[in-house]
């Protein structure tokens, strides 16, 4: 780590308390931060084999005047909240003010939303300081980052593989150390399988906790926005500052947020004693990698150790929710994709040619505008959408996520949380699957039902598989999130306990492709 | 889509062929402060695109609220006419593509209205020339339901305003998310002939109830309520239904009634001529009085309609509907019989009444003192036309019941006179004060010196001996000469009657 401050390997906790403490500045912070991703991220657009690209935008000067005015605040005596000063970086899906927002699509490239998310002003609010927008897959749509417009995200433990996704970007920033918390959104795992692929932390919370208004919609009865970090506490602080009811979201639940920080901190103990943890039967075994199995084993061994009863269950129409997804997620999306039409703002293209229509110009702004991936979704719900089809494919899928909902309901009656591993194979490498969309949607086949059912998920990582991360899913009831961070943290303290070290540790410097 | 070269068929001869049957669909702009889903203004006539926020623009990332009190409008107006109130409804997304719907998707309700299943008694007016009879129709309302404007476009250049042949175009997005109301009928059957003034008496029944509710402005020439008139023709009132056109952009009571006549006599040739009625929208034309093809509307057109996730269902709590109904106000056609009988008017002078949209005035002038006759005078006669000049509407107008009732008293107690009155209401309407006021500042009272008219009198019988001969003559009709004097002498401050009685006593004494 020569040349850049060792303050990027602090975590957002220990930041929180230097900068408390006074012992660092915000500005040195971000400074070195910034300094960070000069050194590693490279551009931000455009192919770059030696750069992780976790960011699409860095926003440099904005990030060092904010810090410095959040250092005043702090030498006035100003009561600030527990993150302030600490820098974060944002997934380029949720809007920011005076601040690009592209979603990853050449379809808003160049667009600067006049207004910030809830989630953002939450941020500002409580005074962290937005580094800039982290690289993502199209509209959020993939689990690569690769069909991001202004191309992949690389995954610091191997800068041949992908980071996940769709997500990519916000979990690569926290493995390559260039943010120490980052805001990701999940629809069907774009939070935690970027998690378990790049051995960091990130957590879906109940549909509804945290507000979406401002996060830019791919399915609205899917998403949700969601903290990441490097360690289950500093995921815990950040989720305390984003959650809580928006009267501007309709969906936002108007009841108190569970207290995660008190839970992650108790979790540390490493006491479980009481907790009854569920094993989901359908989401291991077959289709999961012999090395991702072995380490999911491994934490249940952990789990039992900290006085925790393990014992396996099935939910039987979990088996359904993929193919369930695959036809509420682009239904929905082609509906919420209709507005990209060149009218109002980013990509316009218009036909050569005289008495060119507005339906033209919509045509060719699409046709011009979204990718591969995003056009096949929307195509997708096209048709599952129409009238004839309605039934057998929106309709039915409807009922098998009533279904998925029915079975998680009876598992939580009898366990307090359920266990799976988080994605069934480590890492894959770039291009691999990208031209089998099919192979790449059945690698969400554990973390959708999570999006179907609107319960609350996160991936920690339990250890390597030929030197690649392994995440292991946790999931609870709605509203139960503090649950997650407790059995999480628990968890996290005995591995880091055998692995002598967080396992981040152990992640190689950056040296690009060129090594 | 040849049928407008077809040569129309006369109204009654269509009619008495054919048995019309008529549907409306009446859009109602509620006229609360913010929009259906936003807090962005929903000011009318404001500059382009500044009434606006992300969510009514449709920005990325913005979502929808529902506006609680258009929900409440939505719940009134569903009592008002007679509906079941849903216990549970949805939004749904109405997708298609068009420049002027932020979104490309309309957000609206589909198969769950928040109201269904009512109706509405509307009084037919007996037709001018009386030759066809008032009568009663119940009108069977099939939905109401809750939905959001678009946004307006304006074509530049071509000649039509229409979009074909526009050089280029222009979006104002202010109209985007203003809540409206879309009450649609069923079938109306059994109309016959009278299948015009059936429709006009509906939609000015409608607008009379949301009036009363005051959840509109209800100004169909700004476009706060907006009716589309759908009519088919069957050979029998037994047969299966025709196939029906949806004419839209009717914005006038008098354009409902000739849309209708229109489309009768439409209908009626192409069927007659033995082609088929093609089912699609048609524009109607103010100005021509005719209606002309639009798109062609098939069932095979595909909104891709889905539940709204973006919004909540709606569930009202039934205690809260209970209290909205029991708060409704007394339904118009109702109160209006009330009306009528407590002030003994006439069919005709209370139809006169409603129509200048003086019953409300009429009710407080008589509230403040009085006489029905008198109020209803006052607002159906000089009041109205002063309001027409002024281009306001009555209650727009710088005098209100109160000041009327003052200045009618003034007349009744015969301080004033008819010419008198009208005189003082000039000063009212400039703002110079009350009647009493204006008539003490500009001196308007009549005479009742009585030694001052006997002088006038007399001086006038002084001044035109050859007047007096002919009334001694027996010519009494020579009197008004004199009575005219009398007048001009005491520049118009006397009570002719009182004059008139003066000169004959005196010429004959």
């Amino acid at each position: 780590m020569s040349g850049v401050s060792e303050l990027v390997r602090w975590d957002a906790a220990r930041l929180a308390e230097g900068l408390r403490a006074k012992v660092v500045s915000s500005e040195e912070v971000v400074q070195a931060h910034l300094e960070r991703i000069e050194a590693v991220d490279g551009p931000t657009s455009g192919e770059n084999p030696d750069g992780v690209h976790a960011f699409l935008h860095v926003d440099a000067e904005g990030a060092l005047a904010r810090a410095r005015r959040i250092d005043a605040d702090r030498a006035a005596g100003a009561v600030l909240g527990p993150l302030a000063g600490v820098p974060i970086g944002v997934k380029d899906v949720l809007t920011t003010r005076g601040m690009p927002t592209t979603c990853g699509s050449r379809m808003l490239e160049g667009w600067v939303p006049p207004y910030d998310a809830t989630v953002v002003r939450e941020l500002h609010g409580a005074g962290l300081v937005v580094l800039g927008k982290t690289n993502m897959d199209e509209f959020a749509m993939g689990s690569t980052t690769e069909h991001s417009a202004f191309g992949p995200t690389r995954n610091p433990w191997d800068p041949t593989r992908i980071p996940g996704g769709s997500g990519g970007g916000s979990a690569a920033a926290l493995a390559a150390f260039e943010a120490p918390l980052t805001i990701g959104s999940d629809t069907g795992g774009s939070i935690r399988q970027p998690a378990a692929v790049t051995g960091t932390v990130g957590v879906k919370p109940t549909y509804g906790g945290v507000s979406r208004y401002g996060l830019v919609a791919l399915a609205s009865s899917l998403d949700q926005a969601g903290p990441c970090g490097r360690t289950v506490l500093d995921t815990a602080l950040l989720h305390a500052v984003i959650a809580g009811h928006d009267p501007y979201d309709s969906t936002s639940i108007p009841e108190a947020v569970p207290d995660v920080v008190g839970a992650a901190r108790l979790g540390a103990g490493g006491d479980l004693t009481g907790v009854k943890v569920g094993v989901v039967r359908e989401l291991s075994g077959e289709g999961y990698e012999p090395g991702v199995l072995a380490r999911f084993t491994e934490a249940l061994d952990e789990l039992r150790a900290a006085g925790a009863e393990v014992v396996e269950l099935s939910l039987p129409n979990i088996v359904h929710a993929l193919a369930a997804y695959y036809l509420i997620l682009p239904s929905e999306a082609s509906s919420n994709l209709a507005k990209y039409d060149g009218m109002r703002y980013g990509l316009r293209v218009t036909p050569a040619g005289d008495g060119v229509t507005a339906e033209q110009v919509m045509r060719a702004t699409r046709a011009a505008g979204f990718g591969d991936e995003a056009k096949r979704r929307i195509i997708l719900g096209t048709y599952a959408l129409s009238a004839g089809y309605y039934d057998a494919y929106y309709g039915s899928a409807q009922k098998v996520r009533t279904l998925v909902q029915r079975d998680f309901a009876a598992a939580f009656g009898q366990v307090d949380v359920l266990v799976s591993p988080t994605a069934p194979t480590t890492a894959y490498r770039l291009g691999e699957k990208l031209d089998d969309p099919l192979a790449m949607y059945a690698g969400d086949v554990a973390t959708i039902p999570a999006n179907l059912a609107g319960i609350p998920g996160m991936s920690l990582p339990v250890g390597l598989s030929d030197g690649l991360p392994v995440g292991l899913q946790v999931l609870a009831p709605q509203q139960a999130d503090d649950r997650l961070y407790r059995v999480g943290a628990a968890l996290e303290a005995r591995l880091t306990a055998t692995w002598g070290g967080p396992l981040l540790a152990q992640v190689p410097e950056w040296k690009g492709l060129s090594a | 889509m040849s049928t407008t070269d077809v040569e129309l068929v006369d109204y009654d001869e269509a009619v008495a062929e054919f048995d019309p049957v008529l549907g409306l669909e009446v859009h109602v702009e509620l006229s609360t402060v913010t929009k259906m889903f936003s807090a962005a203004p929903t000011e009318f006539g404001a500059a382009p695109n500044t009434q606006v926020d992300p969510t009514s623009l449709g920005l990325p990332g913005a979502l929808p609220v529902l506006n609680a009190k258009a929900l409440e409008s939505a719940v009134r107006i569903g009592l008002a006419l007679n509906c079941t109130i849903a216990s549970y409804c949805r939004f749904a997304r109405k997708n298609y593509f068009y420049p002027d719907m932020p979104k490309n998707f309309q957000t609206s309700q589909y198969d769950e209205p928040i109201a269904y299943d009512g109706w509405l008694d509307v009084d037919v007016p007996a037709s001018e020339d009386g030759s066809k009879p008032a009568f009663t129709y119940r009108v069977l309302i099939e939905r109401a339901h809750m939905e959001e404007d678009t946004g307006k476009s304006l074509h530049v250049g071509g000649s039509t305003g229409r979009i074909h042949g526009a050089e280029y175009s222009l979006v104002d997005y202010n109209r985007a998310g203003i809540p409206l109301i879309e009450i649609v009928t069923r079938p109306l059957e059994g109309t016959g002939d009278r299948a015009p003034d059936v429709a006009r008496a509906y939609v000015a029944a409608l607008r009379d109830v949301l009036r009363s509710l005051d959840v509109s402005d209800v100004k169909m020439e700004q476009g706060s309520l907006r009716c589309d008139v759908n009519l088919s023709l069957r050979p029998t009132p037994d047969s299966p239904l025709g196939t029906r056109s949806e004419t839209k952009n009717v914005n006038s009571l008098r354009s409902v009634e000739r849309a209708v006549r229109y489309e009768v006599s439409r209908h009626a040739a192409v069927l007659r001529a033995g082609e088929r009625v093609v089912q699609e929208t048609r524009h109607w034309h103010e100005d021509t009085g005719l209606t002309t093809s639009g798109r062609e509307k098939s069932d095979a057109e595909d909104y891709r309609y889905f539940p709204e996730p973006d919004l909540v269902p709606i569930t009202p709590d039934p205690a809260w509907v209970e209290e909205l109904r029991a708060a409704l106000p007394e339904p118009p056609a109702q109160r209006r019989k009330r009306l009528q009988a407590e002030w003994g008017f006439s069919d005709l002078e209370m139809r006169d009444t409603a129509n200048a949209g003086a019953v409300d005035l009429v009710e407080a002038t008589v509230a403040a003192g009085a006489s029905p006759a008198g109020a209803r005078k006052w607002w159906t006669g000089e009041l109205s036309r002063r309001a027409n000049a002024e281009g306001v509407e009555l209650s727009a107008l710088r005098v209100g019941p109160a000041d009327v009732a003052e200045l009618q008293a003034l007349v009744e107690a015969g301080t004033l006179t008819d010419r008198l009155a009208r005189e003082a209401l000039d000063g009212m309407l400039a703002g110079e004060g009350s009647a009493a006021e204006v008539v003490e500042s500009r001196g308007l009272a009549v005479v009742s010196d009585e030694s001052a008219l006997v002088a006038a009198v007399d001086a006038a019988i002084a001044a035109n001996p050859g007047v007096v001969e002919k009334i001694r003559g027996g010519k009494a009709q020579a009197a008004g000469a004199l009575i005219g004097a009398v007048m001009k002498e005491m520049r118009g401050k006397a009570d002719a009657a009182r004059v008139r009685e003066l000169v004959v006593e005196r010429v004959g004494g």
